[in-house]
């Protein structure tokens, strides 16, 4: 649907409410998500692709949403850091990264939450290096991934207790 | 009541839950009303002088588009640090490409951005500097009457004497490249500012007091008529020591000239094109050994390449120098070092601050010298270990405990570093791929240099709040580390009451005292003790007044702070640092007491050498270290993982391409830092000595782990591959050309 300054309205969920955007189609879902709703939970870390700080589910896929024209967001469901906890109860893999140390600075963290929670969804018994390979795209420059990892372990761990 | 411990236990990070949330802000998530985007315009050529500025393209509105250039600076155009050499806009002569010359501001940053690309900057260029070669022999002079910022000479002992008698002497060629200290979050600030209100900035930085003096240069306010306050900051490692002052001046420029806010956030492009990288390097040594494999005589020669202004080169130089010697004992040394000018972006501070550079070179060089006197490396280092009671090469006496062999035997049992020697000795000489194991050991000074904390006299604060609360007041700012954790475990220890109590004041140079920069090891070390003598001052001020008693319990002390604060305002205590009696530097001489205390450590890796795609994997990495009382375990461990991860990538990974000065490989799809798939398990195992200068026995270990790992990796290619490789980052390429020249 067309409004004639260029911009197009398009219904999506995000973190289970719906949206009614009004938007130029080409306008990144990194922008809309953050300058529009205010979702700034998402970071931007090299807006190409490359460092995950912006990741977001996207039915259930883990998507950079740096490169995702948010034209194409027409009838998803999108998932941000901000739809991860319930109310005040923390998500397990939240909880575990506070208690082992998998958030430093906090930039990489949501974006690396929710790939290790796209992980655990795909697979809730990885092994060391299909850990390894599902937080591949996720950069981190301050723990060194160690911590990250042992709360992945851990995560899954208490979502089996 | 008994006393209960926080320190040393793994208590939830302070501000974890808005972090994991999504709910902590950055400087990029703030919005404030009417607020415009800034851009900088930068320099195309390395260096020449600016001819013409041309505001290209008809489509856009430049008359609504806020302009600053050198001749609106309102104070003096220079970023002050140590030197006022550094222009905030180059006024008619740049030095090295990117240099900021103009600044452009709007609400619209498309627009913004296409007005960026109109600027057009006419250059007439004259001849550059792009090497430490061509910078030393002066084949042009770009800086100062020599191109050299700074130069160290260390002496001890008579190292003219030791040559005639030494059984061997040794001499080798060590360099290391720049490095981008890539914090996820890219440098950015917000500014207002205006002749009533002065100017504020918000951003992402380390070091508030730093900006804060830099701002009072540039613009002609009163000292408090200027505020700087550090917001939620994503990583840091160095490149948001200084480099804060040069943005948020530019930041501040656009909004006093517009009236309005303004915000500038770099993208990753220019972030890693403009901002600092580490120092590159290249050091010579020589040495005189005996043929008991005792050092006799060590000269050092150690240069770094500053780039085109002075900023923080010589304090880098000066660690770099300090620790080219390392942790042996010998009688002579001399180190001689210069910080050299060319005509690339100013290099900076990062993580380990010229310490990484040095050591890699004398970690290198002294499997060298095992291999000359026929011994194992680490019998060399055995036979050289310093002591208790012996001295550094700059003659600092050293006191406290340290046993460096009894580090290494554990990193040696925890690897099986002799079983593994031996067989992959044997197992190299029929298999593809290629097996090695290889260690380091060094130290690494926590503090600033010498006179330094001296200098600094750094002050810190503990206020009780309105609900009876202790509050910490200090400019220190928590970039990852644990800032915000460790105070407030420090806090709760001294004065027994509970961990999630305490707060901590955002770093606000408007709030709190200036506790130093966020730099150098000192955070918890100095700048933790003095947070526990002024929570300890609070304690005493409380007794004397007559609200606490001694054996008080949680409750009576919220109780007295609440009585004090109703009937007198406001309890603050404060305290400020103090050089111990015993701690003696001479800066003429650079002789004397480094620093206040010295980590101390043994890495050991484990590598494999693809014999098809020339890549080397390091399989397994043990870091032993000992740092003093370990405040927090899980913190501790996370600062030598990722210190250890981000030296991997030194070693192997990170390659800043040149083209004459530019880095042209600013992008994360083509410089490479490791990921989850790259990172062996880093195993690290803490000894602890506790020690008489920091709070509860700790010292420093931020910068540590970037120390130790290059030289490890390349000890263990060595063992590998029975190659010599001694330039670090070492590429696939570069291991392809060495292994097929061995074999031509």
């Amino acid at each position: 649907m067309s409004e004639g300054d260029g911009k197009i309205v398009l219904s999506c969920s995000v973190n289970g409410e719906p949206q009614l955007l009004n938007v130029y189609p080409m306008a990144r879902l990194l922008d809309v998500l953050r300058e529009e709703l205010r979702f700034t939970g998402t970071k931007e870390g090299c807006g190409e692709g490359e460092c995950g700080a912006c990741s977001v589910l996207i039915d259930g896929l883990l998507v950079n949403s740096c490169l995702v024209p948010v034209l194409q967001m027409a009838g998803a469901e999108i998932r941000t850091i901000e739809g991860v906890a319930n109310g005040e109860q923390l998500h397990a893999v939240q909880q575990a990264f506070i208690e082992y140390g998998g958030a430093q600075c906090g930039i990489c963290t949501p974006g690396m939450v929710l790939a290790a929670i796209n992980l655990l969804d795909r697979n809730p018994n990885p092994d060391e290096s299909e850990i390894r390979e599902g937080l591949a795209g996720n950069l981190c420059r301050c723990t060194g991934y160690i911590k990250i990892f042992e709360a992945v372990v851990r995560a899954c761990q208490n979502s089996k207790a | 009541m008994k006393p209960q411990h926080t320190v040393g236990t793994p208590v939830p990070r302070k501000e974890g839950r808005e972090k994991v949330t999504g709910q902590a802000r950055y400087i990029d998530d703030l919005h404030f009303p009417d607020m415009l985007y800034g851009v900088t315009v930068r320099s195309p050529a390395p260096r020449g002088r600016i001819r013409q500025i041309v505001f290209e393209s008809d489509t856009i509105p430049w008359d609504d588009i806020v302009i600053v250039t050198a001749k609106d600076i309102p104070g003096e155009n220079a970023v002050a640090l140590i030197l006022m050499d550094q222009p905030y806009l180059a006024a008619d002569f740049v030095n090295h490409p990117e240099e900021p010359i103009v600044l452009l501001a709007h609400h619209d940053k498309y627009l913004l951005e296409e007005a960026r690309r109109s600027v057009r900057i006419h250059v007439d260029p004259a001849p550059a500097l792009f090497s430490i070669e061509d910078s030393l022999s002066r084949k042009e002079v770009i800086w100062g009457s020599d191109n050299i910022f700074k130069s160290f000479h260390v002496e001890k002992g008579d190292v003219d004497k030791v040559w005639p008698n030494a059984d061997f002497i040794v001499e080798g060629e060590y360099s290391t490249g720049a490095q981008e200290q890539l914090y996820i979050e890219n440098n950015g600030v917000i500014a207002i500012a205006n002749a009533d209100d002065g100017v504020t900035v918000w951003g992402s930085m380390q070091c508030p007091y730093y900006v804060h003096k830099a701002l009072t240069k540039l613009f002609p306010l009163p000292e408090e008529k200027i505020r700087v306050i550090q917001v939620e900051t994503g990583g840091g490692f160095g490149g948001k020591e200084e480099y804060p002052s040069m943005i948020a001046g530019h930041a501040a420029l656009l909004a006093w000239k517009a009236g309005r806010p303004v915000k500038i956030v770099y993208d990753r492009a220019e972030d890693m094109v403009a901002t600092t990288k580490r120092h590159p390097s290249s050091t010579r040594h020589r040495t005189a050994v005996s043929r008991e494999g005792k050092l006799l005589g060590m000269e050092i020669d150690f240069v770094i390449d500053g780039g085109a202004y002075a900023t923080l080169s010589s304090v880098v130089l000066s660690r770099g120098t300090i620790h080219a010697a390392g942790p042996y004992s010998c009688p002579n040394v001399r180190i001689k070092s210069k910080a050299v000018a060319t005509n690339s972006p100013p290099h900076g501070a990062f993580r380990g601050f010229g310490a990484p550079q040095s050591i890699f070179a004398l970690e290198r060089h002294l499997n060298k010298v095992a291999k000359t006197v026929g011994l194992t490396p680490e019998e060399l280092r055995r036979r050289n270990f310093i002591r208790q009671g012996e001295t550094t090469a700059t003659a600092q006496l050293i006191r406290e405990k340290v046993d460096m062999q009894a580090l290494m035997e554990r990193a040696f049992e925890l690897t099986n570093y002799y079983e593994k020697r031996e067989r992959f000795g044997v197992e190299n000489r029929t298999s593809k791929n290629k097996k090695g194991i290889g260690f380091a050991s060094f130290m690494h000074g926590a503090g600033f240099t010498g006179s330094g904390e001296q200098y600094l006299q750094s002050v810190v604060g503990v206020e009780a709040t309105a609900q009876g609360r202790v509050r910490v007041l200090a400019a220190s700012t928590e970039i990852g580390q644990g800032t915000n954790t460790i105070f407030a475990q420090i806090v709760a220890e001294a004065l027994n009451l509970d961990y999630e109590t305490i707060e901590i004041a955002r770093p606000d140079t408007g709030n709190v005292p200036n506790s130093g920069p966020t730099v150098a090891s000192r955070t918890v070390m100095i700048v933790g003790k003095l947070v526990e003598s002024a929570a300890l001052g609070l304690k005493q001020t409380l007794i004397q007044s007559g609200f606490l008693r001694e054996g008080y319990s949680k409750s009576d002390f919220q109780e007295a702070c609440l009585n004090y604060v109703e009937k007198h305002g406001a309890l603050k205590s404060f305290s400020q640092y103090k050089q111990p009696e015993n701690i003696r530097w001479d800066d003429e001489k650079y002789q004397g007491d480094a620093y206040g205390a010295y980590a101390w450590a043994v890495y050991v890796a484990e590598v494999t050498i693809d014999a098809v795609t020339y890549e080397a994997h390091v399989d397994d990495f043990v870091a032993v270290q000992e740092v003093g009382h370990v405040m927090h375990p899980v913190l501790a461990a996370g600062q030598i993982e990722g210190g250890v991860a981000q030296a991997i990538g030194f070693t192997l990974f990170e390659n800043v391409v040149w083209r004459d000065g530019r880095m042209v490989n600013n992008q994360m799809t083509n410089y490479i830092i490791p990921t989850a798939a790259d990172i062996p398990l880093i195993r690290v195992f803490f000894a602890e000595t506790p020690s008489t200068m920091g709070p509860s026995g700790a010292k420093g270990i931020g910068e540590l782990p970037m120390d130790g790992a290059a030289p490890a990796i390349l000890n263990a290619i060595e063992h590998a591959l029975g190659l010599s490789i001694n330039r670090v980052p070492l590429m696939p390429e570069a291991m392809m050309q060495a292994m097929e020249g061995e074999r031509v």
